[in-house]
C-alpha cells in the first residue's frame, strides 16, 4: 500500500506539474465534450457508441477466427507474423528481427504496447539507437522520464521546461513556444527518418479482412516511420483486431473526437503488407508481433469488456484523481481509470493497490467511447480482492482451455504465458475485521442503535463545537487535514418520537 | 401519500437535523411520513470496498425494514443509488429476498427526485423563499448512478430570492469516495480543495448538496481552511425556504 501512497504524496507536492496536468486534461476533456455534443446534436452519439461497443465485442467474441484471418492476410501479402505470449518474448522477437536485418538505427512511432513491454529501454540497452518520433515521446525520452498520459506523454511539462530540456540535451536555444519547439524537434527528427534502418509502430486497429494495420496520428511521424525505413515492425496487442473495414466507421468517428476533440486526426495510415511490386514506397519487410501478455486470460471472463479499450485517454482526462496525481502517480504504464482497471488484470495481485486510487465517481465510464464500465470493473476487482479470489492474472497460464484456444494456441504459435502466478490478493486483516464487525453490528437495528449510542458517549469528551478533536482508528487519516463531525448525542432515531408529536401541527397549509 | 423516510446512517448519527428537515418538508407538502425503526445502513461503504458479503447483510436488513413501505425516500442520492442500482443484483441464492430487494428498488427515491417526479411539487405555490446566493454541488452517484441531475436545480430555481450560482467543473468528484477518503486522504483533500475553490469563486454564501457524505468531507475541509461559506443539505434549505415563518435562518 505504502508504495503507491508515497508516490502519490510526492506527486501532490509538485504544484507546477499538477497545474500542467490539470490544465491539459481539462482542456482535452472540454474538447471531447464539444465534439460529443456535436454528435449528440446530430442524433448519432449514442448509436455510434453502441456500434463501437458492439464491433469490439464481436471481435472479442470471435477472436480466434479473426486472428486466423488476420494472420493469413498479412502473410498472403508477404508480411511475417510473430506471436509473443509475454512482454519479454515480444522484446526478444523484435531484437531478433533487428539483428537479422543487420540494423542499428531505429525510429519509433508512439505506441502504448511498446511502453507496456519496455521496448525502447531494452533496445537502447542492446546498444541500438532508438528514437521516439512522436513529439511528446521525443520530449520525455530526452528528459529521461516516463510518459505521463496515454495520448499526451509530456502533458506534465510546461513549454518552458521543454525548452530547457531541448537546450540541455540538444544544445539548441529555443523560445518556450509550442511552434518553435515542434519546429526544432521536426528538424532534428527529419534526418533520423531518412537514415533509419527500422521503423517500429504500434497499431490502433488490425483489420482481419485484409490484414491491414491502422495508425491514427496527428504528427505524420508514424507515416514517415512506416514509409521510409526498409524494415517495419508492428507490435500489436491481440485485442486490436476488428473484423473488417466497415467496423472502423464508428471507431474512427469516435476515436479522434474522444481523444482530442478533433473530427478527424491529421493522418490515418493504413499498411497492408510490405511494399508490393509497382508500389513506390513502404517497407521492404513487414513484421507484425502479436502480443498477448495477459490479454487472452481476460477473454470470456467478467473482465473481457476492458479489452475494448481504444487507448483514447478520455477516462484520464475526465478522472478527478488523475487530475491531481497525474500519470506518474500511478507508477504504471497505463494510468488513470484504464490503468487502475487494466494493470491489476494484466499483472495480478502485485498491482492491486491501484484499485484504491479511485473515488468511484463514474466519470470514466461516462466518458468512455466504447462504454467500458471502468469503475464497475474496479469495484469487481475490489470484491475479488476482499474475498481473496485470484484475479485472471493470478490463476496460472490459462484458466480455461477455451481461452487458450481463443488466444491463438489454436494457430499453434502461442505458448502459454508466464507471469507472476500464485500471488494472493487480499486486503489487510484490520480492514477485513473492521468490515466484518461493522456488518455484524449494523445488520441488526438493536445492535446498530446500541453502537450509535456508545459511539456518541465515547466521543463526547473529544468533541468541541460539534466536531471531533481526536480521530481514532481509520479516522486518523481523515482528521489530519479535515474536521469530522461529532456523533449526535441524540441521533435521528431518538428524535423520531417527538417528531411524531409534531404531526398534528405539521399540516400548516 | 405515505412516505417512509430512509434517514441513512450518516444523517441518523451525524446530522439528525437533516432528517428532521426532510420529515417537516415532506409533511408540509402533504405526505404522511413514517420512520421504520428497523433501518440501519444501506451497506454501500462495504460494497464499494469490495466486502460484498458484508454489504449484503446490511442490505438484507434494509430490505426487511422497508418491506411494508409504499414509497421510500432518502435524503441521499448515493444511498438511494445503492438501493436502486445494486440491490437488484443481490441475493442470487435467496429468491424471496431478491424479489423484495427488487421491489424496494422500484419504490425508492432520492428526496429531490421524489418531490419533482412523484409529488410534482411547485415550490412557488408554497411561497418558498430563501434570499441568498447558493452554489449547488452535484454528487457523482446521484448524477451518474441515479441519473438525477436537474431535479435539485429545478427545485432551487422555484425559490424566491434564491440566486443560484453555477460551479465551474461541476462534473468533478469532490473526493469523498467512501473508503477512498481514508485510504487516499491526500488525494481526497486535494480534490476537496479544487471543489471548494470552485465554490468560493462563485461568491455564493451557501454550498448546498444532496449527499451528506460529500458535505461532511467538504465542510470538514472548509473548517480547516477557513472561509465564510456555509454548507447546507438540500433538505435543510428546502425546509427553511418553505417554513411558514419564511426566510433564511442565518
Amino acid at each position: 500500500m505504502s508504495g503507491l501512497r508515497d508516490r502519490v504524496r510526492a506527486e501532490l507536492q509538485q504544484t507546477a506539474k499538477r497545474s500542467a496536468v490539470a490544465a491539459s486534461t481539462r482542456g482535452e476533456h472540454l474538447a471531447k465534450e464539444r465534439a460529443w455534443r456535436e454528435l449528440a446534436a446530430e442524433g448519432r452519439l449514442q448509436a455510434l457508441r453502441d456500434q463501437a461497443r458492439d464491433v469490439k465485442n464481436q471481435a472479442l467474441a470471435h477472436h480466434e477466427e479473426y486472428l486466423r484471418q488476420f494472420v493469413a492476410q498479412v502473410e498472403r501479402r508477404g508480411g511475417r507474423v510473430h506471436f509473443a505470449s509475454t512482454g519479454e518474448a515480444a522484446v526478444a522477437q523484435v531484437l531478433a528481427i533487428i539483428r537479422e536485418a543487420g540494423a542499428c538505427r531505429i525510429v519509433k512511432a508512439k505506441s502504448m504496447v511498446s511502453e507496456e513491454i519496455g521496448l525502447t529501454p531494452a533496445l537502447e540497452a542492446a546498444g541500438l539507437e532508438t528514437l521516439e518520433t512522436d513529439l511528446g515521446e521525443f520530449i520525455v525520452q530526452l528528459a529521461g522520464q516516463a510518459p505521463s498520459h496515454i495520448t499526451g506523454p509530456a502533458i506534465h511539462l510546461s513549454a518552458k521546461q521543454i525548452a530547457g530540456i531541448f537546450c540541455e540535451k540538444l544544445g539548441e536555444e529555443v523560445p518556450p513556444d509550442p511552434e518553435a519547439l515542434a519546429a526544432l524537434a521536426r528538424r532534428m527528427l527529419r534526418d533520423k527518418f531518412l537514415t533509419a534502418d527500422v521503423g517500429i509502430t504500434g497499431a490502433n486497429f488490425g483489420v482481419a479482412e485484409t490484414g491491414s494495420i491502422l495508425l491514427v496520428t496527428n504528427e505524420g511521424n508514424a507515416d514517415l516511420a512506416t514509409a521510409l525505413p526498409p524494415v517495419m515492425i508492428v507490435v500489436m496487442g491481440i485485442e486490436k483486431l476488428v473484423p473488417d473495414w466497415a467496423a472502423l466507421e464508428p471507431l474512427l468517428t469516435l476515436l479522434p473526437r474522444t481523444a482530442t476533440g478533433q473530427r478527424m486526426t491529421v493522418y490515418v495510415t493504413a499498411i497492408t503488407g510490405p511494399r508490393q511490386p509497382g508500389e513506390v514506397d513502404g517497407p521492404e519487410e513487414l513484421h507484425v508481433v502479436l502480443l498477448d501478455n495477459g490479454r487472452s486470460r481476460l477473454l470470456g471472463t467478467k473482465y473481457q469488456d476492458v479489452l475494448r479499450c481504444l487507448r483514447c485517454g478520455a477516462c484520464l482526462d475526465a478522472c478527478p484523481v488523475f487530475r491531481q496525481v497525474g500519470g506518474h502517480g500511478y507508477g504504471s504504464v497505463y494510468s488513470g481509470p484504464i490503468g487502475a482497471t487494466l494493470t491489476p488484470l494484466l499483472k495480478g495481485a502485485a498491482a492491486d493497490e491501484l484499485l484504491d486510487l479511485c473515488s468511484v465517481c463514474g466519470a470514466c465510464t461516462e466518458n468512455c467511447p466504447v462504454q467500458i464500465p471502468l469503475h464497475r470493473l474496479i469495484l469487481e476487482q475490489r470484491a475479488d480482492r476482499a474475498a481473496g479470489r485470484p484475479g485472471p492474472a493470478d490463476q496460472g497460464p490459462w484458466h480455461t482451455a477455451g481461452q487458450a484456444a481463443a488466444a491463438g494456441a489454436a494457430t499453434g504459435r502461442f505458448s502459454p504465458a508466464g507471469g507472476a502466478f500464485g500471488a494472493v490478493r487480499q486486503v489487510s486483516l484490520a480492514e477485513r475485521w473492521l468490515f466484518r464487525l461493522w456488518a455484524w453490528a449494523w445488520s441488526d437495528p438493536r445492535r446498530y442503535r446500541a453502537v450509535a449510542r456508545l459511539v456518541a458517549l465515547l466521543a463526547r469528551p473529544f468533541s468541541r463545537d460539534g466536531h471531533l478533536t481526536w480521530f481514532p482508528g481509520p479516522l486518523a487519516e481523515w482528521g489530519r487535514e479535515r474536521d469530522f463531525p461529532a456523533p449526535a448525542l441524540r441521533p435521528f432515531h431518538e428524535r423520531w418520537s417527538e417528531l411524531e408529536q409534531e404531526e398534528g401541527a405539521a399540516h400548516e397549509g | 401519500m405515505r412516505v417512509s423516510l430512509f434517514a441513512t446512517c450518516l444523517v441518523d448519527m451525524f446530522a439528525p437535523e437533516v432528517g428532521v428537515s426532510a420529515v417537516r418538508l415532506l409533511r408540509r407538502l402533504g405526505c404522511d411520513v413514517d420512520f421504520p425503526s428497523g433501518q440501519t445502513c444501506c451497506g454501500q461503504p462495504a460494497w464499494n470496498s469490495g466486502h460484498r458479503a458484508e454489504a449484503e447483510k446490511m442490505a438484507a436488513c434494509t430490505v426487511r425494514a422497508f418491506a411494508g413501505s409504499e414509497y421510500v425516500v432518502a435524503p441521499s442520492g448515493s444511498c438511494a443509488g445503492m438501493i436502486r442500482g445494486v440491490y437488484p443484483t443481490l441475493f442470487a441464492d435467496e429468491p424471496e429476498l431478491q424479489a423484495e430487494a427488487r421491489a424496494l428498488a422500484s419504490r425508492t427515491y432520492e428526496l429531490s427526485e421524489f418531490l419533482v417526479h412523484v409529488m410534482q411539487v411547485d415550490l412557488r405555490t408554497l411561497g418558498a423563499r430563501f434570499p441568498a446566493t447558493v452554489a449547488y454541488h452535484t454528487s457523482c452517484h446521484m448524477t451518474r448512478e441515479l441519473g438525477v441531475r436537474e431535479e435539485p436545480l429545478a427545485l432551487l430555481d422555484q425559490i424566491e430570492g434564491l440566486e443560484r450560482r453555477e460551479l465551474e467543473r461541476a462534473d468533478l468528484c469532490c473526493g469523498f469516495g467512501g473508503t477512498f477518503s481514508v485510504k487516499m486522504p491526500e488525494v481526497a483533500v486535494a480534490m476537496a480543495d479544487d471543489k471548494l475553490a470552485d465554490a468560493a469563486a462563485t461568491g455564493a454564501e451557501y454550498l448546498v448538496g444532496a449527499d451528506l457524505a460529500c458535505l461532511m468531507h467538504l465542510e470538514g475541509r472548509l473548517r480547516r481552511l477557513g472561509g465564510s461559506m456555509r454548507v447546507l443539505h438540500l433538505a435543510q434549505l428546502l425546509d427553511q425556504a418553505t417554513r411558514p415563518a419564511q426566510g433564511a435562518v442565518r
